[in-house]
Order: C-alpha cells, then structure tokens, then sequence
C-alpha cells in the first residue's frame, strides 16, 4: 500500500496522474504494471468498497427513507462521497441560469471518483462515431478511427469485465469472441419492451454493463492483456481472483463490496498498489501544473485539504485526468510569462466545445405488468436491455431532421421499494385512500416502466467553459463559468425521443400520465445532467485547431497529456466511459514507449 | 434524542430561528405560525452509510402532540390494517413523518409548509362539521372530509388546496409504510438478497404477460 502523506513524497515521479476515475485510474493501472514510477493526486479522500458499501441496508433504516438530498442528490446510499451537483466550498458558475442555457457539474470529491457510482453502460463507439464530420459534415473528426482504438476496447473489456452479446448492428461494434460476459436474463418488462418496440423497428437487445455476470478467467486473462510481463500478469491475476461474480442484488450506484463492478476502486488502484510503483495522496487538490524553462511540465502544486498547505510534486511527466471540467481548469489557471492563455492553449480552443449527452425521459404504466406473480428482479443491479440507435440510414438520407441518434435505456419492474414507488399513483388510482389505497398499490406495484433517451451532442461554438473573473473555491483558486446552448440538433433528437417513448408504451398497451413532449426545448435535460461531460481540449491533426494529438499528448507541452473525457471531439450516444478507459490505455502505453525513447 | 423545540435552551432556539429566516421564507409564508421551521444539520456529504437510522438521531423532531395525534389518525385512514399487513402508525410512520418535516433540507421544508397547515386544516374542518378533532372522529365521519379531499383532479375548488395537502400527505405515508419491512413484504418484494443464479421470470409470469 502506498497511500501517502504529502510530506512522503518522493523527490521525483516518472509521472504525476491528477484523478484517480476511469481516466486516471486506467492510465495509472497501465503505466505502473509496465514498472514506471507514479504519484497519483485525488481531490477527495480516500475510500474502501470492501468496507464502506451499503450492500443490504434498506431505505427505512437511512434518514428520510433514502431520499436524495443536496448532501446526497441521488439518495443517502449512493456511493458518492463529497460530491454531487453542488460542493460545499468549490462552486462553479453558469453565465445563463435560464433552462436549456443552464450547466450543471456533477463532481465526486473521493477514490475513484464518479466511477464509484456510475450506471456501468460501456458500449464502443463505432466508426461513424470517429468520423461524424465525414459522415455528415457536422462537428469534427477523430485523428485515429475505431481500429487504432479497438485492442483497447478489448483490452478494457477484458480487464474490467463487461457484459452483453454481439449482435451484428450497424455501428454497434462486435467484441471478439470471448471477450464479454454471458448477458444476464432478461427481466419480464424488458421482454415486452424487446417484443412492442421490435414490431416498431426498434432492435432491444442485451445492454452492456461493467458487471461480472461470471468470475473472470484469472487463469487466461492476465496473459493476454500484458504478453511477456509476467509480473504485470501475477498482479492482474491477484487483483482478479480477489473478485466476485455479481450476486443479483444491490444497485450498482451503490458501489460493490464485492469488487462484481467496475469501479477504479475496485478493479484499477488495486494491481497499481501492488505494484509498488504507485504513491497515492488523497485530499490532494491540485492547482497548477508547473512549468520549466524550457517549456515543459516539471511538476503539480496542489493543497492539501486536510491542513490547508501548499505542495509541490515533481515528475518528468504530467497527466490530467481530473475529468474535462477541472482538467480544463487546471490548464487555464495554470498561466505563466510563457504561456499568459493558460497551459497547452496557444489555440485557444482550451474549454471550448464542451459536450454532455442529450436526455429525455419518459415513462409509461403497463397493465399488463399489474399484479405479476412475486419474483425477484435486482438483477444485475441496472438494465439488462437496451435498445441501440437503429436509424443511421434514414438519418443520413435527411428523413429525420436531425442529426445524430440515441440508445434507449429502459427502467423498473419489482424492485427494492423506495419513497418514489408508490408516490404520484393518483392519475391511475383516481385517488383512492385506504384499504383501496392498499389494493392499488399491490395491484400497480412493478407495472411502471421508464425509458431514458441518451443521445449524441454535436460540439458547438456557444457550448464551453472559462474562468470565472470573480469566483474563487475555498483555496483561491479560480472557478469555472459555464455556457451552454443546444442546437436544433439536439432539441428535435429529444422530441422524437418523446414521441418514441410514447410509442412504445402505446404499442405495449400502456398507459401514459401525459402526452409526449413535442417541444424538445423542454424535454432536453439541462446541460451536465447526463453527467457525460466531455470535450474542452479536443484532439485532432492541426495543433492550431486542437489542444492534442491522437495520444491525448498536447501540442504545446510534449510531456503533458489529457486521459479523462476532456480530448474527446465527438460525444456519440455510447456513454463515454468505457472511450475514456481504451484511449487513457493507448496514450499510457505511448508515454511508455516515448519514455523508453527518451523522448519525453 | 428526540429534543423538541420546548425542551431547547433560549440561545438554541434563537440560533435556529434566525438560520430558520434565512433558508424557509417560502415555507414559512404557508406555515402560519405551525412552530418553528426546523434550521438543524443535516447528515453532511459524507455520512455513514452502514450505520441504522432512527428517525430523531440526526436532527430533533417537531410535531407537537396535536400534530402527532392527528397525523397518526390520518395515515391510518390512508393505510388502515388489512389482513395483509398492519396499519401505517403501527410501523413507525408517524416517527418518519415527523423526521421529513423537521428535515432542514429545502424539499423537506417545503413539504413541512404544506402538511403542518394540512394538519391544522383537517382538525378545523374536523371540528366544523363534527365538532370534535379529526382523531376523535368515527370512521364514517372521517371518510366523509378524506373523499372531499382524496383526488385533486376532481376536488371541488373549496378542497383544493386541502386535496393538494392530502395528495402530498398520501405519498409520504406510502412511502414511509412500503419501505418498512411489512410494507415489502405486502407488496411481495422478494429481493436485497444474495442468489446464486439469476434465473429470469418463472413461467408462471410469462403465461401471465403472454409470453409463454
């Protein structure tokens, strides 16, 4: 174990990591298992799943019945620790607090970061997704396509363990075989889902999710996800075996005691510890990435939050992966006679096209659901299902009005009872009261279905960040001030999300508490509320129209790179998180061999 | 704990007062003088997760004894004892109701300002028609004021506002009930634990939605 205090540290790293997520998590993961010397910095403290996760307790044993609160936005036994969209002592602004124009920035401020309670999607993003601009003349292009990117999807597939099926779909792509976890059965609601929205076209099939349906196969795995490191190997199978298959209860949001999801905690930081090549500081909020003489990165100031003092490390390499809204606040408040813009920003473009995914919801009350037989359905602890964007074609033929498509996410059935199950039950009970009331309840309980749209976002010119001129955290360091604005793109996507979703109920014979939204300006989620954000230092070919290149390296500083979400240049409607791991891996093995060449 | 506002010394009680002005003017505005809007701390950002709470152990409840006596009368004409499982008072809902009243968190503020006048309501309306509290009232006469109030969508514009309170009152007492043991156990909630296998819907539920 190598959780430190500041004053332990060493004189010098190899590479500082700034956040220890899915970004930061991976790189630290790859470079450390390859024997390079790493300081990783957390904003947040420390935290053990194994010992702090809430597995069986129920909502009447938390206050207020598990309600969220702004202490705990999404329930008190949500995993987040110190986070959520306010932080006491951090703020952040928005330059329009109107709705459609707002931001809201969902931070977790512990170990791991939001992969301790994210919903564990993990789809890849397809070719169109690397080419968007190709395709259809909007938004910007990848430097690199799906193939540069696809042995890291199966590396990280394999490593974290994800479930689903190959299903051939267009832009959906395969794994090899092998590499994904038995799918979990579907649940009864699904099945009606798969067999309404199939008579509409909609393909429903097995979600993918970072959720051991079995035991990874410790015995075969380690090899091929680092030939001819055998140490690497024996690390990667401890870590593995010190894992249990999912035990079909418990939301994911949670966290796992058992280690069954991914989380960085979880499956991450534990080899990298092992190793002995990681030094870990918690509590470590970084506030400037240093620079030498010559131009380069030499080192991180960061405070520490537990004393309120200044530090200094030094490393021949820097790594941001604070997530895109506070990388990006680290480069800009990172200023100097040599670079007066903030680092790596001689663009410009530091902030800009900030993206989120677009979201919609709506739900439906399904009779034939009423009064099922009791059966258990935790599950895997999320969706089983989903439903992939089935409309390229009719897209790019310019039938759709829009741009870029959506999966859809899909909700409900019998699961552990919290204040919202029997709240709001009046439009279908006609109000009753009583021992009615009592009737009703059993009788509607688990009918209930909700579909979520997540949709693509395209980058655009009025959608960024900056610094705030006058806001400040706790520490004095500058904070960010939002803007945002949809285009039509993105507001008609959410419309036809409402209609779909209407759709679908009527065609599984349900019913609907109102009619679908048709004005997407009002159906859209706010900016941020997906908690996908991304962008704000996208990659590209041209270091005047891009803050990196293809290795998340930045133009400007060859030895300061971006693993979090902030170089994506497309936000297509994969959920970014698994992306973020395959390229945080790809960039970690090109610092190493650019380390081994001395270049950097 | 259970320290009521009675029972608190002068400087608390002004301490929480003025915190109170500060962060419940909207409730405050409906509230009409039902005690003082609660200003305690809430559980922070980083609370213990494994521990068991009871209602009372993070900040004090509130209601006074009327409230109490008329707020357990009414979840019991929402969720009265049947063969499957026992009334709402007899699962330590009152407790709950009391706890998200007295909450200081902004959702719960709101909620307090609409079911403490909801309450003082209901005794009135109570003592109008029959002259007595709403607890004191038979079962009839009680039915009588809840299916003036019980559907919003369909309440006479006099028992609107009244309709609005009951339909908030309604959710918090379903919510309090169904979370508690009995409460899963009526909605024959079978899950929160450990299997080997997950197997899917037994036959039975797919005959039942045509699957099979």
């Amino acid at each position: 174990m190598a959780l430190i205090t500041p004053d332990k540290l060493k004189s010098s790293y190899d590479v500082i990591v700034v956040g220890s997520g899915a970004g930061g998590g991976q790189t630290a993961y790859t470079l450390t298992l390859e024997g390079i010397k790493v300081l990783m910095l957390e904003a947040g403290r420390n935290y053990v799943p194994e010992t702090e996760t809430p597995m069986f307790e129920t909502p009447d044993q938390a206050p207020l019945r598990g309600a969220g609160t702004p202490d705990k936005p999404f329930g008190f036994h949500d995993s987040t620790i110190d986070g959520g969209w306010t932080v006491p002592g951090e703020p952040y602004t928005s330059a329009n607090n109107e709705r459609g124009r707002k931001f809201e920035w969902w931070r977790a401020r512990m170990l791991g970061g939001r992969t301790n309670h994210w919903g564990r999607y993990s789809f890849r993003n397809g070719q169109y997704d690397f080419k968007p601009r190709t395709r259809d003349g909007l938004g910007f292009d990848w430097p690199m396509d799906y193939a540069d990117l696809a042995p890291y999807y199966d590396k990280v597939e394999m490593l974290i363990g994800v479930y689903g099926e190959n299903d051939g779909l267009e832009n959906t792509p395969d794994s090899p075989p092998g590499v994904l976890l038995p799918a979990p059965k579907p649940r009864v609601g699904d099945l009606l889902f798969r067999k309404h929205a199939g008579r509409l076209g909609i393909p429903v099939v097995a979600a993918h999710r970072a959720v051991l349906t079995k035991r990874l196969d410790a015995g075969n795995l380690p090899a091929k996800l680092h030939p001819g490191n055998p140490a690497a190997q024996r690390l990667v199978r401890e870590a593995m075996e010190g894992r249990a298959a999912c035990y079909w209860a418990t939301e994911c949001g949670r966290g796992c005691a058992i280690r069954a999801t991914y989380q960085s905690t979880t499956v991450h930081l534990p080899p990298a510890m092992a190793s002995g090549n990681l030094d870990l500081v918690t509590n470590a909020m970084a506030r400037e990435v240093t620079t030498a003489p010559d131009g380069k990165a030499s080192g991180v100031t960061f405070i520490d939050k537990t004393t309120g003092r200044e530090h200094r490390a030094a490393g021949r390499v820097i790594v941001l992966a604070a997530s895109s809204g506070e990388t990006v606040r680290l480069l800009l408040n990172s200023k100097s006679a040599r670079f007066p813009q903030g680092l790596a920003n001689s663009s410009g473009l530091v902030g800009k096209y900030l993206m989120d995914t677009v979201g919609a919801n709506f739900s439906g009350q399904i009779p034939a659901l009423e009064d099922l037989p009791p059966h258990n359905e935790d599950g895997a602890g999320g969706a089983h299902v989903y439903a992939p964007w089935w409309q390229y074609q009719e897209q790019l033929a310019g039938k759709l009005g829009f741009a870029r498509g959506y999966h859809i996410e899909i909700d409900g059935g019998r699961r552990l009872p919290t204040m919202r199950t029997t709240s709001g039950l009046e439009w279908v009970t006609g109000g009753s009261y009583g021992r009615k009331f009592k009737e009703d309840a059993r009788r509607y309980y688990g009918s209930f279905l909700s579909f979520s749209g997540r949709g693509d976002m395209i980058p655009n010119e009025d959608s960024f960040c900056e610094l705030d001129p006058a806001v400040k955290d706790k520490w004095g360091i500058p904070a960010l001030r939002f803007h945002w604005k949809w285009s039509e793109h993105e507001i008609r996507q959410a419309a036809h999300m409402q209609q779909t979703f209407a759709d679908i109920v009527s065609a599984m014979g349900g019913k609907m508490r109102q009619p679908p939204e048709k004005d997407g300006a009002k159906a859209i989620a706010n900016g941020g509320v997906i908690i996908h954000e991304v962008g704000g230092a996208i990659m590209g070919t041209d270091p005047a129209k891009s803050v990196t290149n293809q290795w998340s390296q930045t133009w400007d500083v060859p030895n300061l790179f971006l693993t979090d979400g902030a170089p994506f240049c497309s936000n297509a409607d994969k959920n970014p998180t698994l992306t973020i791991m395959a390229q945080a891996w790809r960039a970690a093995d090109h610092i190493v061999a650019e380390l081994k060449k001395h270049n950097l | 704990m259970n320290t009521t506002p009675s029972r608190m010394d002068r400087r608390t009680a002004l301490k929480w007062m003025l915190a109170a002005a500060a962060t419940t003017a909207l409730a405050s505005r409906y509230a009409h003088g039902q005690g003082p809007a609660p200003a305690a701390q809430g559980y922070g950002t980083d609370p213990d997760l494994l521990k068991h709470y009871q209602p009372g152990d993070v900040w004090p409840l509130t209601f006074t004894d009327t409230q109490r006596r008329t707020a357990a009368a009414l979840c019991d004409v929402i969720i009265p004892a049947d063969d499957r499982s026992p009334a709402a008072s007899a699962v330590g809902v009152v407790d709950f109701l009391d706890e998200w009243i007295s909450a200081p968190y902004p959702a719960q503020v709101a909620d307090r300002g609409i079911v403490l006048p909801g309450l003082a309501w209901i005794d009135a309306e109570s003592s109008r028609r029959f002259g007595r509290a709403f607890a004191e009232l038979d079962a009839a006469q009680q039915a009588s004021i809840g299916d003036d109030i019980c559907h919003a969508a369909t309440a006479k514009p006099e028992f609107r506002e009244a309709a609005r309170f009951f339909a908030t009152y309604r959710d918090l007492t379903a919510g309090g009930f169904y979370t508690t043991p009995q409460g899963r156990q009526d909605l024959r909630y079978v899950g929160n634990m450990p299997l080997a296998t997950f197997d899917g819907p037994p036959p039975e539920v797919l005959r039942k939605v045509g699957l099979l």
